[in-house]
């Protein structure tokens, strides 16, 4: 935030800041980043919503009980934990000016993330496979696109960190590339954030309904 | 800008090594213990409901804290009163829409003849 | 109409069916519109200026430029959201007496739908943007927004909803639900055509455009201002501006999941609002109001600001109670939220519910009428000079107060369940939207046009302008109070009680007054086009401003402020006259400035055209537009090449014609 400028009783006052530094390029971009997963948590909160007031119409057809494997929801929550770690390893590296680990541990936090994508696709297969299609009840309806959401998030957030390393590799860990790590460690946090919510507000209550 | 060694060029806050591992090791406690409650039911589903909840919250806040390095101070102060804000909305939205649509339920969704059963 | 039941691989839904050309009003109308557009595109290429429109116009990532092109869009969809209006006057005047007017039902469902689609989302929506756009970087001594490039693309994608709204009139249809689209009737089974789609995409790729320009407006804000301007020292107008944008990034994600979940259920057979298998329509109704109440709450807190602003220049005084200002337009952004039921008291949510939101629903109206008093005690005891953006404030303010009052009316659930969808709602929200939104809108462009071009708008057209459209609106919407007091609902194609038809007349009278009011803003135009030199401001000050946007030159240079301003009180630039503030005319140094870029465009086109292929099932045109949309902006991530230096000699030489300027008018 800009200060107030207080000027003496002496001097005229300063209408003019002829002694001007440029602002650093890229100096907003952290707080628009910020602001635009919020607006991003909004409509998670809405599948959220829809999620808790849609969740309870199985249609007659299969409920939770029949259809969370909780170990799997376990192993894959390890997935995206991991993949969290992984990336703040990178941006250690990051800090620490090491352009060649840090793309190192983003390409092991890309395969986490595509492990966690592989078993999700994996989960959605298999309840698709016995009928608990996305159609067969609004309870479906508004897991697989809640849960979906987020995966498609997440896969947008693999392609992403794949353009870094590529980026990195290119031009190091330039001003710039350094921003969009970070923007980029908002980002994959943030889904780690929403997927507390999922396997809490989805997989272990929809089990205990 | 800030003396404080800890900022990036951007006056960002980041992390440290320690940082990331407290985070990550109470991440793996507050998942774990959730899982278990779940899976072996030692208690009724209510306060399992109320632990589960309370569980999610605060490893929200550890992810927060230790991986999102949050802090009152970053931009002025503005991303922490845009989260607040933006809590309030969701908060809202949530438990409006609930409140809302149980009393559309209740009022308007086909029960039985009984009359008594109705609010 | 599409009757087509064949999908082909290539074209999808799309075929020749899709034409109307069976409907001789569209077949006039696309007729009249190819030749007006093909005689555009003639002169222009004639006339070899698609170069200059490209470089200096359509790439451009200068705010003032894009906030120019966005009240060119706000103002070519005014004319097309009039028309319809029109149709319906006419339509509801003449269907007396066994008439079934000129309007089928498929046609004229579609009509008021439209209706209301483009004047939220396509004029008013772009009207708002435009001014912030336009004015809150020069209002706090900046030299743009915080994302001039996002700023670009944001405004692009509007475009592309609005262009794919219009598509719908020539090829396929659009919604025949209203607009907003309830469910089950715009779900895949009641509405199988279409229409729902288009109204779903339009929406989709407009609202992306929305959403990030509210993020863009908040950075610039709370980072750009000019040192010693802190929040309480800003301009009002700056204070809605940031409000609206807040409001904006709070609520239009709400909208585009909305819009996503009936997508799913059309396109993917979901039950999220549909009547089997666990949906539930109210849902739909719940959120999408959660929405819409904050959308309306968008609309008219910019123009408030611009009242402030109005109010206080052109009554030669501060502005009277500035703290309260703020503070009651903080709590109308926080109460917007809570008021959102009362857009459907009568769904059967009980007594508790209602009185919860009928309560907030009145409430809100005290900040409000806060403010209305503020501006009379900012006129009252002022040297008033009753220009036109002065007149179409007092109008507002005449006007709004009506449809405010209403709207306390509809607050009261009881009332609310007689009236509600009934001609006095539409009535109310009218009275606030031309009273407020429009009314305001006029204000503004008279009030800011001599600053982005260099002169004034002839006062003697503008006259006639705001009478007609005074005269015009209240004819046409007080009968409309009158037939929904007496139990008219809205929406109606045909009538049978004979004695309401002289309601209807007189309400098509109105609207063709408030034709000769939008005729007499575009001849304003012309003219003042024409006589520019008579109307010339060569001062950069033509109204004696408070505010920093009135310190530049008309138009102000590419970098705005050679110098970045200094802030010490409220109304900067009055403070700066009062004390003497002299610019600075040497020591002139390099400016860095963003680089056009036509990411923008492209970016935006390959998104509209992927919602066309959404819209008639063209899966391997949504697939390849998609995929493309996400090469071009990675791309566009590898160009780290986004600033240039505006030289110091350049600045130099602009300044100097300046400071020639400046004394010439002395």
């Amino acid at each position: 935030m800009t200060p107030d400028t207080v000027t003496t009783t002496d001097a005229p006052p300063r209408f003019y800041d002829l002694d001007e530094h440029e602002h650093p390029e890229g100096g907003n971009t952290m707080l628009g980043f910020w602001i635009y997963l919020m607006s991003d948590c909004l409509i998670f909160a809405i599948l959220f919503a829809c999620f808790a007031v849609l969740g309870g119409n199985y249609a007659a057809g299969p409920s939770p009980r029949d259809l969370f494997d909780l170990p799997l929801v376990a192993v894959n929550t390890a997935m995206l934990l991991f993949s969290s770690i992984t990336y703040g390893f990178a941006m250690l590296a990051m800090q620490a000016g090491r352009s060649g680990l840090t793309r190192l541990w983003l390409a092991v936090t890309v395969v986490f993330g595509l492990a966690f994508l592989s078993i999700e696709l994996h989960e959605f297969a298999g309840m698709i496979e016995i009928g608990a299609t996305p159609q067969r009840s609004a309870f479906l309806s508004a897991f697989f696109t809640l849960v979906g959401t987020h995966g498609l998030h997440v896969t947008f957030g693999v392609i992403w960190i794949v353009t870094m390393i590529v980026q990195v590799g290119r031009r190091g860990l330039i001003a710039a590339n350094q921003r969009r790590l970070m923007c980029l460690s908002l980002f994959w946090h943030f889904l780690d954030i929403i997927w507390i919510g999922v396997f809490t507000f989805v997989y272990l209550m929809g089990m205990l309904r | 800008m800030s003396e404080d060694v800890h900022h990036a060029p951007g006056g960002a806050a980041h992390g440290s090594l320690r940082d990331y591992l407290i985070g990550f090791f109470l991440s793996v406690v507050l998942t774990a213990i959730p899982f278990w409650l779940v899976m072996a039911r030692p208690l009724d589903a209510g306060p399992t409901a109320a632990l589960i909840v309370g569980f999610a919250v605060v490893q929200i806040v550890v992810h927060m804290i230790y991986f999102l390095h949050m802090n009152a101070r970053s931009e002025g102060g503005w991303t922490m009163i845009a989260l607040i804000f933006t809590l309030i909305v969701v908060a809202i939205a949530l438990s409006g829409s609930m409140w809302v649509m149980h009393h559309l339920d209740t009022n308007m969704m086909p029960r039985g003849h009984d009359a008594s059963s109705l609010p | 109409m599409t009757t087509a039941s064949e999908v082909s691989p290539i074209l999808g839904k799309l075929s020749l069916a899709a034409l109307p050309l069976d409907q001789p009003i569209l077949v006039v109308t696309f007729t009249v519109v190819a030749i007006l557009g093909a005689t555009l595109l003639g002169l222009i290429t004639w006339f070899r200026q698609w170069g200059y429109l490209w470089k200096e116009w359509f790439t451009s990532v200068d705010h003032k430029k894009i906030g120019v092109m966005y009240m060119v869009l706000g103002t070519i969809m005014l004319l097309r959201g009039f028309a319809d209006a029109i149709m319906m006057r006419l339509q509801q005047a003449i269907a007396f007496n066994g008439s079934e007017g000129y309007l089928p039902p498929h046609h004229y469902d579609q009509i008021f739908t439209a209706h209301g689609v483009i004047m939220i989302f396509f004029v008013a929506m772009p009207f708002v943007t435009g001014f912030m756009n336009f004015v809150v970087p020069l209002q706090i001594g900046a030299r743009d927004v915080a994302f001039p490039f996002l700023n670009n693309f944001s405004f692009w994608m509007t475009v592309g909803g609005a262009l794919l709204t219009m598509t719908s009139l020539f090829v396929g249809e659009f919604a025949k639900t209203g607009w907003l689209a309830y469910p089950p009737l715009s779900g895949i089974a009641y509405s199988p055509d279409v229409g729902v789609d288009y109204w779903i995409w339009g929406l989709q790729v407009a609202g992306v455009g929305t959403t990030l320009s509210g993020i863009n407006l908040i950075a610039t804000i709370l980072k750009l201002r000019a040192p010693g301007m802190s929040l309480m020292k800003m301009p009002v107008f700056t204070w809605t501006a940031l409000c609206t944008n807040v409001l904006i990034v709070a609520t239009f994600p709400v909208l585009t999941a909305v819009l996503a979940l009936l997508g799913l259920d059309r396109y993917l057979g979901m039950n999220f609002f549909t009547s089997d298998l666990g949906g539930n329509a109210m849902m739909y109704v719940n959120l999408i109001w959660i929405w819409g109440h904050p959308e309306v709450y968008i609309l008219i807190l910019p123009l408030f600001g611009v009242f402030s602003e109005v109010a206080s220049t052109f009554s030669g005084k501060r502005l009277f109670g500035y703290t309260s200002m703020v503070y009651a337009t903080v709590c109308i952004t926080i109460l917007s939220y809570l008021v959102w039921l009362h857009h459907f008291f009568t769904m059967g949510s009980g007594a508790s519910v209602n009185s919860f939101f009928g309560i907030t629903t009145m409430v809100i109206s005290i900040p409000t009428g806060a403010k209305l008093f503020n501006w009379l005690f900012t006129m009252y005891r002022g040297r008033i000079r009753f220009e036109l953006p002065m007149m179409w404030t007092v109008a507002f303010m005449l006007t709004f107060t009506v449809g405010g009052m209403t709207g306390v009316l509809l607050a009261v659930p009881p009332a609310d369940f007689v009236l509600h969808n009934s001609l006095f709602l539409v009535a109310h929200f009218h009275n606030v939207i031309i009273g407020g939104v429009l009314f305001g809108s006029f204000a503004a462009i008279n009030f800011w046009f001599p600053k982005a071009f260099g002169f004034k708008l002839d006062p003697f057209w503008g006259k006639i302008s705001f009478w007609c459209w005074v005269v015009g609106f209240w004819m046409a919407f007080m009968p409309l109070y009158i037939l929904g007091l007496m139990g008219v609902t809205r929406r109606m194609r045909v009538f049978d009680d004979p004695s309401l038809q002289i309601f209807f007349i007189i309400a098509g009278l109105g609207v063709a007054v408030i034709a000769c009011g939008i005729a007499a803003l575009l001849i304003q135009i012309a003219v003042s086009i024409l006589h520019r030199e008579r109307l010339r401001d060569v001062t950069g000050d033509p109204w004696d401003g408070r505010t920093l946007e009135w310190a530049t030159s008309s138009p102000p240079p590419e970098y705005n402020f050679a110098f970045t301003p200094v802030v010490h009180d409220l109304d900067a630039w009055y403070d700066m006259k009062q004390r003497g503030a002299e610019r600075p005319l040497t020591g002139f140094r390099p400016i860095q400035m963003p680089r056009n870029t036509g990411a923008g465009v492209i970016l935006a086109a390959l998104s509209t055209i992927c919602g066309f292929g959404l819209i008639w099932h063209i899966w391997w045109l949504v697939g390849v537009s998609f995929l493309a949309v996400l090469a071009t902006a990675i791309i566009h991530t590898f160009d780290y090449n986004r600033t240039f230096r505006i030289p110091a000699e350049e600045i130099a030489e602009t300044e100097a014609l300046r400071t020639q300027a400046l004394a010439a008018a002395e």
